[in-house]
């Protein structure tokens, strides 16, 4: 049973206990995207037309309701060259901290290659006692595991640099991030067997894409907890994710996470690849630029209610986001409903992994008035996530890469959700 | 085959976790030197990885003309795709315009990048002369060399690009 005195705010702007979701008896609106639709008009005593005739029979591989269709991805290609550009994986319409395979966000400097698995190979040089080449089947006769890990484009969310803010679903503002389960060999074992020298310092790694991509990786962290992937979320990687395998550097900038990777060159310096010197680098307001910012700061959102929903009347709701550090594991996300002036912990959910998606929840007591909603990630670093003027006093605007301020939404008295800079 | 005590030890580790596994069933197999020098295409700043072959800017200009301007524009003022040279204004201006002759702190990239992934459309299709001769057009139009100047293996590397020293390291910090 609810008591009264659980409703007791515990924060300004109408914030409940985190701990009010394990108390039965107690119903939650739900921001909706959409004018609800007339309800089925079947009387109660009478089936509805699925339960009067058989179902479909069985699938060969299973697709969303035809009701989810606009559960998508949103792209972006460049007009000269389809296969340049990105797409944002629908934060906005997800639960959970996993990322459906077919929504996971892309970025493809040309294209996704179409790979004969059988032709795909692993090439390991440079500063080692034994080059070495595998081929699929044999890296599938090594000892695998799994890990649970975001990946997140450096220039996620960089809508948050221009000057007004921008009215868009939350997917499309910063869902260049996914969250899968990664299955693979790790790769610490490989660069074993091939013996490193002692000058090793660096791993250039390549893709096998017509953009035959490169980036330099520090070889402390290709000794750490570096993983070559080969499933994705229990199935084989899609190929717009890597097919038939992927690099994966967990907490990392996502495009250190090479795909359809063939081919790791160790040496004691970087290669200053276009993708490490032009490109994600950030300048300063000073005209010097940051180069090799390798970690994902941490980064929170509320991905209901945000852009897009609706709340339809005062009352109850359950306040529900992402947060995530490239540090490590999230210690905590903190909520507020006043524009900043008071926060409350978020309940977490369980699994809360390093380097992973973490899911928060709180419930809320909307009183009808406008009002301004926001997330805190603290990780267990005690990295704090800042707001967005301290994130542009320390950096500038014209950064593009590395946005992990705090986003605020605003509410108004209509229920409609915006985006606002506060 | 596996055998099961070496399945055991394998089994149900997270790769944030507990005990990372040291080593596994050794089956690479040697890469020949043939397979190494035909894959290895990284350049590095000092010249490491650059072929045979030379240009300048005249024939460069020939190249540019005929596979990059349809997407970088005229003189590289971009269009589809990214401004290559030009910049109106400097790094620390409001916007700042980042172009190989403001930015790239490296010339041994423009050659390294076009070769592997330009032009886009055909990537892989030009000679080491062509690439050369367009990479001295690039530098060319930025200013950075003159028209006449001979780009190869040896002057690439010795090319002093303005944005050198621009970059703060910053690693894992
Ligand atoms: C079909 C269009 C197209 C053609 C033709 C083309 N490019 Fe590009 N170029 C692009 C696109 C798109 C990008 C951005 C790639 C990315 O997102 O990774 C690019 C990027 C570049 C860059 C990196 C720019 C930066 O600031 O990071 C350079 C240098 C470049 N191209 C040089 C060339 C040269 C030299 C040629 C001709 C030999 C050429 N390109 C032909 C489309 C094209």
């Amino acid at each position: 049973m609810v008591r009264q005195t659980d409703l007791q705010p515990v924060a300004g702007g109408g914030l409940l206990d985190r701990r009010l979701f394990l108390k039965r008896g107690l119903s939650f609106s739900v921001a909706v995207a959409l004018a609800p639709e007339t309800l089925a008009s079947a009387s109660d005593n009478e089936r509805l037309a699925w339960m009067q005739k058989p179902g479909e029979p069985f699938s060969n591989y299973g697709q969303p309701s035809p009701h989810e269709r606009k559960t998508i991805r949103w792209t972006m290609g460049n007009s000269m060259a389809p296969g340049n550009g990105v797409s944002w994986a629908p934060l906005q319409d997800m639960e959970g901290i996993i990322t459906p395979s077919g929504l996971h966000f892309e970025r493809h400097h040309n294209g996704v290659p179409q790979i004969d698995p059988d032709k795909h190979q692993l090439l390991i040089h440079g500063l080692v006692n034994k080059p070495l080449v595998f081929d699929m089947a044999t890296l599938q006769r090594y000892p695998m595991q799994s890990c649970y890990a975001f990946v997140e484009c450096g220039g996620n969310s960089n809508a948050g640099w221009r000057e007004e803010p921008i009215q868009t679903a939350v997917g499309y503002f910063h869902g260049m991030a996914s969250c899968s389960e990664w299955t693979g060999v790790p790769l610490r074992i490989i660069l074993d067997e091939a013996k490193l020298k002692g000058r090793a310092k660096w791993m250039v790694a390549e893709g096998a894409d017509a953009a035959v991509m490169n980036i330099s990786i520090p070889m402390e962290k290709a000794l750490d907890d570096c993983l070559l992937a080969i499933y994705q979320n229990g199935e084989r990687i899609r190929p717009e994710n890597g097919y038939p395998l992927r690099l994966i550097v967990p907490g990392w900038e996502g495009v250190l996470n090479v795909k359809w990777l063939r081919r790791l060159h160790i040496t004691n310096r970087p290669v200053m690849a276009r993708n490490e010197t032009a490109k994600y680098t950030e300048l300063m307001p000073s005209g010097k630029s940051r180069q090799f910012t390798f970690v994902m700061d941490a980064k929170s959102l509320i991905t209901s209610p945000s852009f897009g929903h609706k709340l339809d009347n005062k009352g109850l709701y359950q306040v529900s986001g992402l947060a995530w550090s490239g540090r490590g594991r999230i210690s905590k996300v903190e909520i507020s409903a006043d524009g900043g002036q008071t926060w409350a912990e978020a309940q977490l959910q369980e699994p809360v992994l390093p380097k992973c998606f973490t899911r928060f929840r709180i419930p809320w007591q909307w009183n009808g008035k406008k009002m301004i909603l926001k997330s805190r990630a603290i990780d267990e670093t005690g990295y704090v996530q800042p707001e967005r003027d301290a994130l542009i006093m320390r950096r500038g605007r014209y950064g593009y890469f590395h946005y992990n301020a705090i986003v605020s939404w605003e509410i108004s008295p209509e229920g409609s959700v915006s985006h606002v800079f506060a | 085959m596996f055998s099961r005590s070496l399945m055991l030890c394998f089994c149900f580790c997270l790769c944030h976790g507990v005990q990372t596994e040291k080593s596994g069933p050794n089956l690479g197999r040697a890469a020949s030197e043939d397979l190494i020098k035909n894959w290895n295409i990284d350049v590095f700043p000092d010249g490491e990885g650059l072929p045979a072959g030379n240009g300048n800017a005249v024939t460069g200009k020939r190249v540019y003309e005929a596979h990059c301007l349809s997407c970088h524009g005229v003189d590289g003022e971009g269009s589809s795709a990214d401004e290559l040279a030009g910049a109106r204004h400097s790094l620390t201006d409001n916007p700042p315009d980042k172009t190989i002759g403001t930015y790239w702190p490296y010339a041994t990239t423009v050659f390294d990048f076009t070769r592997r992934a330009m032009p886009l459309n055909a990537p892989g299709s030009l000679s080491h002369d062509q690439l050369y001769a367009v990479t001295a057009y690039l530098l060319y139009l930025n200013g950075i060399i003159k028209e006449t100047d001979i780009i190869n293996a040896e002057t690439l590397p010795k090319v002093e690009m303005p944005n050198r020293e621009g970059f703060i390291q910053i690693g894992t910090e």
